[in-house]
């Protein structure tokens, strides 16, 4: 798989919501052991929050650690599976918004969770090729989980955004090599006029979520020459925090390298900005040279894994722009009658 | 009889809407050179003084609360949304503008408080389903 050349983060940013529902709150509403929940709790987009809205506020940090004129940016791609519109593309509102200019490229991919890194995948595409001077990249998502479903716990909501040019010696970090790895497998689906996925219990984790992630790191070191000891960090998609954990197990990677960029505990699983968001949480406290691995997972199913070296331009350029910490503190609990107004769960 | 407009069936008024996306989403008016007066639609005249010389401009993302008051009873674009807050805010700039609050509760709301400008959905129309963007203010997210 390819080398990727000349490609490098010039800005990052996340978005958290400020609302959160504690999943013991869900557990008390449908009689489960609050013992048995998969993360403490999650962020919850309120009523006037969408996966537009939550782009343009990761875009905003983005852009700002970039420190360029929005009008350089050249492609707006966005990976969601919670897009407002079906038909109208998300990224023209978030590009209108940003004041980024007319003459760009914007679309809107879908792939799951994995819809996030595809939008990166492009981007780095576009700019090696060198079609554009910088694209931004997002993942965001207004995750839904249908009332009493295993998923409830964890579907959340939050986005990631990536401002990506070409290498320089003050970017953040520079990309190295990506796999991507993909085959039909149906754990998870959402036909077109229905509200709520579905899945497949436990199929999601053994022939989807871990067969797709240990195959897609295995590739990228087998192909490129590097071993676990060459990364300081290991971000992987969270569903949960037990899924990327088992993962990192698998791989015999330690667990002091995976918890850094583990987000799932306190935000759930916000879908296509969750790897993103991995991301940016290790970006706030990375060094000069540090390697990093990060590998999605999208159902349907697949995996994009990437090596990204970390730049001298990172001391300087996070502090322009809140920490991801910032917006965990930032936090209001609610209970599951609020849950279900902000969520637009109330059909009357 | 009038002629039957297809927009006009809608409860937000999509050309207005559309026009108004400069300053809804990012703020973006246009200031006398005269008198510094904002304007947040394009004018030949300057409302205050008379000037004829504006110029683009875009208010700062940051200011202060000045006052509030929640709104319980909402028309039906915004019933939704109820109960809402609708602050007054001075911008850095020193332009004084009406803008709804959000991600916060009245009781945490006092005046000179520092607030920033964000973007959220303003309305949806319920008929058909289209979605008004722009911006709102909320608590100022600290500085690194």
């Amino acid at each position: 798989m390819p080398q990727i050349r000349d490609a490098a983060i010039h800005g990052y940013g996340g978005y958290v919501p400020r609302l959160r529902i504690k999943a013991t709150e869900i557990a008390r509403i449908w009689g489960k052991e609050s013992g048995e929940v998969p993360i403490k709790e999650k962020a919850v987009a309120a009523i006037d929050e969408d996966a537009i809205t939550m782009a343009i506020e990761a875009s905003r940090y983005a852009i700002r650690r970039a420190g360029i004129d929005a009008a350089r940016i050249g492609a707006v791609h966005v990976g969601t599976e919670s897009k407002p519109y079906a038909v109208k593309p998300s990224g023209t509102i978030v590009a209108e918004a940003l004041g980024i200019g007319s003459n760009i490229t914007s679309a809107d991919y879908e792939f799951a969770c994995k819809a996030g890194t595809e939008a990166m995948q492009s981007i780095i595409a576009m700019v090696s090729a060198g079609r554009i001077e910088y694209g931004l990249a997002i993942g965001s998502d207004t995750a839904q989980g249908r009332p009493g479903d295993a998923l409830e716990y964890t579907a959340a909501s939050g986005a990631a955004a990536l401002v990506i040019g070409r290498e320089t010696r003050d970017a953040i970090a520079r990309f190295e090599y990506s796999v991507t790895y993909v085959t039909d497998t149906p754990d998870f689906w959402r036909r077109s006029y229905e509200r709520f996925p579905m899945h497949t219990s436990r199929f999601t984790g053994e022939p989807a979520y871990f067969k797709h992630t240990v195959t897609a790191v295995k590739n990228l070191l087998a192909e490129n020459g590097y071993s676990i000891n060459d990364f300081d960090y290991f971000i992987f998609h969270q569903p949960n925090v037990k899924f990327p954990l088992t993962a990192a197990k698998i791989l015999s990677i330690p667990l002091a390298k995976v918890e850094p960029g583990i987000v799932s505990d306190v935000v759930g699983n916000t879908y296509a900005a969750c790897s993103m968001l991995g991301l940016v949480k290790v970006l706030d406290i990375a060094k000069p040279g540090q390697r990093i691995l990060m590998t999605s997972f999208g159902s349907g199913a697949g995996s994009d894994s990437f090596v990204i070296t970390v730049e001298e331009g990172i001391e300087e350029r996070r502090e322009r722009a809140p920490p991801l910490v910032a917006f965990f503190s930032r936090n209001k609990v609610i209970d599951y009658g609020m849950y279900l107004k902000m969520r637009d769960k109330i059909r009357v | 009889m009038r002629r039957h407009d297809t927009m006009m069936e809608f409860g937000i008024r999509i050309p207005r809407y559309w026009r108004g996306k400069p300053f809804r989403y990012r703020l973006e008016g246009f200031r006398c050179e005269e008198c510094g007066e904002f304007h947040f639609s394009p004018r030949l005249v300057c409302r205050k003084c008379g000037g004829k010389r504006l110029r683009r401009d875009k208010l700062s993302e940051r200011g202060r609360l000045i006052s509030y008051t929640v709104v319980k009873s909402a028309s039906p674009s915004f019933e939704a949304y109820t109960p809402y807050i609708v602050g007054l805010i001075r911008t850095e700039d020193g332009t004084t503008i009406v803008g709804q609050l959000t991600d916060c509760d009245p009781e945490e709301l006092h005046e000179g408080m520092e607030v920033e400008a964000t973007i959220r959905r303003l309305q949806t129309d319920g008929e058909n389903k289209l979605i008004a963007y722009g911006y709102k203010f909320r608590p100022a997210i600290p500085r690194p």
